[in-house]
């Protein structure tokens, strides 16, 4: 059983579903876990179903500034950042054609930019103390793509990229860097499919079924772990064999 | 030899696991002391640290030799 007392985890997107079973079993090993969204009740109500060593902080990961302040913040709640998993994430599809500037800017800045930022900011206390996780969550369509999603999945392959990169940079000194890349699953994101788009994706999936946020946290914690030490730069496919990477 | 001096020296004997008599004035971090441009922004931090500046990154770069960082702290501190 993978033991993660003594170790602290900023968990961005921790008000949504899949961000939540992470922290949850984060948690459930033994971490310290800081929750960030941007919507406090959610948070908030996570952290007292959680009991102790759970920290509530809020952040609009499109202010660049509030970004910046996160892993202080984390490091002043927590005492450090050992585990970061970037979580958060939007969607804004539309038609390639259609697509305006803002819509692609937008979906970059928070699922690609912010999570370069918080990397950067919790680099510093990774490298002093020569042990550090970062796990990236990605998403499938950043291999295969997806028709209207041209944003989002631009967004979700530049993670991989990014990831792979730093993980170079940084293997020596005991830091690792991982993409976790979930298929279909049972989420807010997922619940506005309509059951003709749903019926369509079931098809596609080896599993015959979506996955759940539990999965998704699984591989996480994982990867967080100190028995993954030596896994470094590799993206986890979590997608029932939607597709086989 | 001042003080801060022989703070640098700690710092980069230390993290770059070298004899201290190799830390001569012109010695360059990465050429004869066997430090990676990783190394070299760890060395800042702890420079950064120790000294409680701060030393931007244009500043960093021009930062090549034992030298040059005990010349910049003093002047910086």
């Amino acid at each position: 059983m993978t033991d993660l007392t003594g170790k602290c985890a900023l968990v961005t997107g921790a008000s949504g579903g899949i961000g939540a079973d992470i922290a949850r079993q984060l948690h459930a090993a033994g971490a310290t876990v800081g929750l960030s969204g941007t919507r406090v009740e959610p948070l908030e109500a996570l952290a007292a179903e959680l009991g102790g060593r759970a920290h509530v902080l809020p952040c609009n990961l499109s202010d660049a500034e509030a970004v910046e302040a996160l892993p202080k913040q984390a490091i002043a709640a927590m005492g450090s950042v050992d585990i970061l998993v970037n979580n958060a994430g939007i969607t804004r599809d539309n038609l390639f054609m259609r697509m305006s500037d803002e819509e692609w800017a937008s979906v970059l800045e928070v699922n690609l930019t912010s999570t370069m930022r918080l990397c950067r900011g919790v680099l510093r206390g990774m490298m002093k103390a020569r042990w550090g996780r970062i796990v990236n969550i990605s998403s499938v369509v950043g291999a295969t793509g997806n028709p209207g999603q041209g944003n989002y999945a631009a967004s979700k392959a530049g993670m991989v990229g990014m990831s792979k990169s730093l993980a170079y940079e940084v293997a020596s000194r005991g830091i690792t860097v991982n993409a976790v890349a979930p298929g279909f699953i049972e989420t807010a994101m997922t619940d506005k499919l309509t059951d003709e788009q749903k019926t369509k994706i079931l098809a596609q999936i080896p599993a015959g079924r979506m996955g759940t946020p539990g999965e998704i946290a699984a591989a996480v914690v994982y990867l967080a772990s100190p028995e993954a030490g030596y896994v470094t730069g590799t993206t986890l496919h979590v997608n029932g064999g939607m597709a086989m990477l | 030899m001042s003080d801060i001096a022989d703070r640098v020296k700690k710092i980069v004997v230390e993290h770059l696991s070298v004899e201290e008599d190799k830390v001569t004035e012109n010695a360059s971090f990465i050429d004869d002391l066997g430090a990676d441009s990783l190394d070299t922004v760890e060395l800042v931090m702890a420079f950064e640290e120790e000294f409680g500046i701060e030393i931007p990154d244009d500043a960093a770069e021009t930062i090549q030799t034992f030298g040059d960082a005990v010349k910049f702290i003093k002047e910086a501190s």
